[in-house]
């Protein structure tokens, strides 16, 4: 299918409500495959934003995760009110987490998430300021990758 | 090999209800580790693990995987059963260890 114009929306998350985790990632994959995109773009956007959702609940109040696709790319903002990242290199070092032990306990927190956003992106920045919140943003480009 | 034959092969217990035990088995992830199942595991994976809370059938689910085997005899709570009954993803357990478990799935599907 061919995209004419840009396809935007966007999730409010709530900070801590695990029971809706991937909800906003699931929408926007259910939205890329019914575009047509090949796997591998559904593939790396999914794990991209399903990441980018866990990091809100996890660490923030609230944040909202915003889309944004193009005949050229799909862009991804996560934008939160949280704590902010005082170092982050540190925390773009895979294994490095300042998660709390019971989320550890859940299988989260292991370190790989933004690592994991980084890696599924062709593009990634991040912006935080300690008290104020984090801003990712992830591109994807699509190329000539529709199926 | 399908889920079923998997289920009568491991003499899983099945947890859902009402979830087609159908579906082909490509093969199999172990990983207590969120990140590290999204990251690393296949479309059509069996994923054996011990968590147990809700968040293991959003993954599932994205992931395309057949069904999630929980080991040590561990059980989950009903709303991931829910859950898992409402996306389709069989959840099975066993009192076996995810060593037993991946070493027979792996035998059996003689990747």
């Amino acid at each position: 299918m061919d995209i004419k114009d840009t396809i935007e929306g966007s999730f409010h998350i709530v900070g801590g409500d695990f029971s809706r985790a991937g909800e906003a990632s699931t929408e926007i994959k259910s939205i890329l495959q019914s575009l047509g995109f090949n796997k591998e773009i559904v593939r790396r956007a999914a794990i991209a934003t399903f990441e980018a959702e866990m990091n809100i609940i996890i660490f923030t109040t609230a944040g909202i995760l915003r889309y944004e696709i193009t005949p050229e790319r799909i862009k991804i903002i996560a934008q939160d009110m949280g704590p902010g990242i005082e170092d982050i290199k540190l925390a773009m070092q895979e294994g490095y987490s300042t998660a709390p032990d019971w989320v550890r306990e859940m299988g989260w927190g292991s370190g790989m998430g933004l690592p994991n956003m980084k890696k599924n992106s062709d593009e990634f920045k991040i912006d935080s300021v300690v008290g104020e919140g984090t801003t990712v943003e992830m591109v994807i480009y699509l190329d000539n990758t529709h199926s | 090999m399908k889920v079923n034959d998997l289920r009568d092969m491991l003499s899983l217990q099945v947890l859902t209800e009402g979830v087609s035990l159908d579906a082909e088995v490509l093969g199999g992830y172990v990983s207590d580790l969120l990140s590290d199942v999204m990251a690393n595991a296949k479309e059509g994976d069996i994923w054996i693990t011990l968590q147990t809370h809700l968040n293991i059938v959003a993954i599932a689910s994205l992931k395309g995987i057949t069904g999630i085997i929980i080991v040590n005899g561990r059980r989950p709570d009903e709303e991931t059963l829910k859950k898992a009954s409402e996306e389709g993803i069989p959840i099975m357990s066993t009192k076996e260890s995810a060593f037993e478990v991946a070493g027979k799935l792996y035998k059996a599907l003689n990747v």
